[in-house]
C-alpha cells in the first residue's frame, strides 16, 4: 500500500470514521470492565456512567473467585490448552518432517488425506468421536478435552510447508554424523521450524482457550469445566443477575489471551493472518 | 569391467535398498502416531457421520436400524430444521457481506496513513482474540433493555431502545451484529496482508500516468489487484459464519420461539439433549455440504490464483 500522506481533510475524515469504528469496537469491553468495578446498586439504574461513585471492584472480582471454582477454571484451561499444543507437536511435526523429506509409499496418500481434512470442521466429526469416548468411557475427562485435538491436520500441513525448504544438506550432513532421523526430528527440525511452530502454537492457544463447543459436549461435572464453561455457568448460576462479578469474571477469562495479544501483537496478527489465510 | 567393480557396484546397489528401505522404515515410524489418529479422529467419524445419517441410532441404544433417508425426508418435513436452515442462510447472508465490507474499509482506511496505524488495528482486531462465549455474557449485558448501554445510549439520543435478545423479529440480526462485530477484524488482516502484497510500484505507475488521487489510485490500483482477494475472505468468512454457535447456545438457546435457531444448534440440541444421533447426523451432513462445498471452491479456484506476497 502507498505511504503517501494524505491531505489534512481527507486525514481528518480518516480519524473520524475510524475513531467512530473504534469506539464501537470498544465499547463492550469498556462496559465489561466498568460494570465490573460498580456495587450492584450503580448497576441496575437506568442510566448511562462509566466510572463508579462507590468502588466495588475488590468485592466483585472476589466474588468471582469465590462463588464458583474461577481459579480451578483458570487452571483447567491452563492444563487442556498446554497439553493440546504439546500434544500436537509430538504427534504432527514427526509426521510433517517425514511427509516434506523422507521418501515411502502411501505418502502422496497420506498428504492428501491431510489436505482433504483440512476442510473438515470439528462440529462435523463431534458425534461419531463423542459417541466413540462414550464407548470407552471417556466422556468427562480431560482424555477427552485433549485427545481428539492431538491430531492437528492444519499443523501436519502448516510444518510441512515450512520443511520443504529447509536445505536437505542440513539433514544429509547429520545422518553422515550418525544421527538418528528421530534425532533429527527434535534435535535439528524443531529448532529450525520456531517460526512455523509459534504460528502454529498462537492458533492452536487461541482456538482451545476460547473453544466453547466441545467441552460443552463432553464436560459433565464442574471440577472439569475451562474457563468458556466457566463464564456460561457463572451466568446460569444464582448470580446471573449479579452482573458486577459476572463482568468481572469475563474480564478474567479474556485476559490472559488480550494481555498475550497486546504484548506481542505482531506476532498475534501474522500468526491469524497466516493461519487463516491457509485454512 | 572387473570383478572388484562389479562387486562394489552390487554393494551400492545393496547400500542404496538398504538405505531406502531404512528410510521407509523410519518414515512409518514418524507418520505412524499422526496416521493412527487421523483414522480415529477424522476419517471414520466422516465415514460413521454418514452412515450414522441412515440410521435411528441414538446413544446408548443397544441396536440400530437401517432406515434409509427417512432422517433426511423427516428432517425436511420438520418446520424447526426448515426454520433452522433458513435463519443460518440469512445469518451468512447478513454477516458476509457486512464484515467483508467493512472489514475492507477499515483495512483500507488504516493502510491510508502512518497516523495511529498501530492504535486502530489493535483496537479492530481485539474482538477477535477476546473468548466469544465471555463476550456474549458481556453483549447480553449491554443489550439489556432496561440498564444497557446501547439502550441507554439510544435513549439520550431520543431513540427507542429494544428488547434485543426477547423480540422474535429482531433476536437474529442482534446476533448478525455480534458476529459482524466479532469477525470484522479477522477479514481486516486478511485484506490488510493482501494489500501489502500489492507491489509499490504500481502505485508509482498510476501516479505516472496521472492516477495521483487516493481514489483514482484505490480504482486503477488497489481494487483490480484486491477482487480475488476479496472474494477468497468472503468464502473464509462464509465458512466461518456456517459454524455459528457460541453465543446463541448460551444466549437464547435458539429461541425465542425458534427464531434464532441454527444447524449448528439444532445439531447440538438433537445430538446432546435428546441424543438422537441418527437425526442429528442427518443435520450434520446438511452443515458438512454447505461447509465443504464452500471449502472445495476455495481449494481448487481461489488458492492457485490468489498470491500473498
Amino acid at each position: 500500500m502507498t505511504t503517501r500522506e494524505l491531505g489534512p481533510i481527507a486525514g481528518a475524515l480518516r480519524h473520524i470514521i475510524l475513531m467512530v469504528g473504534a469506539a464501537v469496537m470498544i465499547a463492550p469491553f469498556v462496559w465489561m470492565v466498568a460494570t465490573s468495578l460498580k456495587p450492584q446498586g450503580e448497576i441496575l439504574v437506568a442510566e448511562l456512567r462509566f466510572l463508579p461513585e462507590r468502588w466495588a471492584a475488590l468485592h466483585n472480582y472476589t466474588m468471582a473467585f469465590t462463588r464458583v471454582p474461577m481459579l480451578r477454571f483458570l487452571l483447567n484451561g491452563v492444563l487442556v490448552t498446554a497439553a493440546i499444543f504439546a500434544l500436537q507437536i509430538l504427534v504432527n511435526l514427526p509426521c510433517a518432517y517425514a511427509l516434506a523429506k523422507l521418501r515411502f509409499r502411501g505418502r502422496n496418500a497420506l498428504f492428501a488425506v491431510v489436505l482433504l481434512g483440512l476442510l473438515i470442521p470439528l462440529h462435523a466429526t463431534a458425534i461419531p468421536i463423542y459417541i466413540l469416548l462414550h464407548m470407552l468411557d471417556l466422556v468427562n475427562s480431560y482424555t477427552a478435552l485433549v485427545l481428539p485435538f492431538t491430531i492437528s491436520v492444519f499443523g501436519i500441513f502448516l510444518m510441512r510447508q515450512f520443511f520443504m525448504s529447509v536445505p536437505n544438506d542440513l539433514i544429509d550432513a547429520a545422518r553422515i554424523d550418525g544421527v538418528s532421523e528421530i534425532g533429527i526430528v527434535w534435535r535439528i527440525m524443531l529448532p529450525t521450524a520456531i517460526p512455523a511452530v509459534t504460528a502454529f502454537g498462537i492458533f492452536s492457544v487461541v482456538a482451545h482457550w476460547n473453544d466453547y463447543f466441545w467441552p460443552l459436549i463432553v464436560v459433565r461435572t464442574k471440577d472439569l469445566y475451562t474457563p468458556p464453561l466457566g463464564v456460561a455457568f457463572f451466568r446460569l448460576n444464582d448470580a446471573g443477575t449479579e452482573y458486577g462479578p459476572l463482568m468481572a469474571a469475563a474480564t478474567i477469562v479474556i485476559l490472559p489471551l488480550v494481555t498475550a495479544f497486546l504484548l506481542a501483537q505482531r506476532r498475534f496478527i501474522e500468526g491469524v493472518t497466516f493461519t487463516g489465510l491457509k485454512r | 569391467m572387473t570383478v572388484g567393480n562389479l562387486a562394489s557396484a552390487a554393494d551400492t546397489v545393496e547400500a542404496d535398498r538398504q538405505r531406502d528401505w531404512r528410510e521407509a522404515l523410519a518414515a512409518m515410524a514418524l507418520v505412524g502416531p499422526a496416521t493412527a489418529l487421523i483414522v480415529v479422529f477424522l476419517i471414520g467419524p466422516l465415514v460413521c457421520i454418514a452412515l450414522l445419517s441412515l440410521t435411528d441410532y441414538q446413544l446408548g441404544a443397544k441396536a440400530l436400524r437401517f432406515v434409509g433417508l427417512a432422517n433426511y425426508a423427516e428432517m425436511f418435513g420438520d418446520r424447526v430444521f426448515r426454520r433452522s436452515l433458513e435463519n443460518t442462510l440469512t445469518y451468512v447472508g447478513v454477516v458476509v457481506p457486512l464484515s467483508v465490507f467493512l472489514g475492507l474499509g477499515a483495512a483500507l482506511l488504516i493502510e491510508a496513513s502512518a497516523s495511529l496505524r498501530g492504535f486502530y488495528r489493535t483496537i479492530f482486531f481485539l474482538p477477535v482474540m477476546a473468548t466469544l462465549i465471555a463476550m456474549a455474557v458481556v453483549w447480553e449485558f449491554v443489550l439489556h433493555p432496561q440498564f444497557g448501554m446501547l439502550n441507554l445510549a439510544l435513549n439520550a439520543i431520543g431513540m427507542t431502545g429494544q428488547d434485543w435478545l426477547h423480540d422474535r423479529k429482531i433476536v437474529l440480526f442482534t446476533f448478525c451484529g455480534i458476529g459482524v462485530w466479532q469477525s470484522l477484524g479477522f477479514n481486516m488482516v486478511l485484506f490488510m496482508a493482501g494489500l501489502t502484497s500489492i507491489p509499490r510500484d504500481l502505485y508509482e505507475a498510476a501516479e505516472v500516468d496521472g492516477a495521483g488521487q487516493a481514489w483514482n489510485r484505490f480504482w486503477t490500483v488497489t481494487w483490480p489487484l484486491l477482487g480475488p482477494v476479496t472474494l477468497f475472505v468472503v468464502v473464509i468468512s462464509a465458512i466461518r459464519s456456517f459454524q455459528v454457535f457460541d453465543a446463541i447456545q448460551v444466549l437464547t438457546k435458539g429461541g425465542p420461539n425458534r427464531a434464532s435457531e441454527v444447524l449448528l444448534y439444532t445439531m447440538y440440541s438433537e445430538g446432546f439433549e435428546y441424543f438422537r444421533s441418527g437425526y442429528a447426523a442427518a443435520v450434520t451432513m446438511v452443515f458438512l455440504a454447505f461447509v465443504l462445498a464452500l471449502a472445495l471452491f476455495k481449494t481448487w479456484f481461489l488458492d492457485r490464483r490468489v498470491h500473498y506476497g
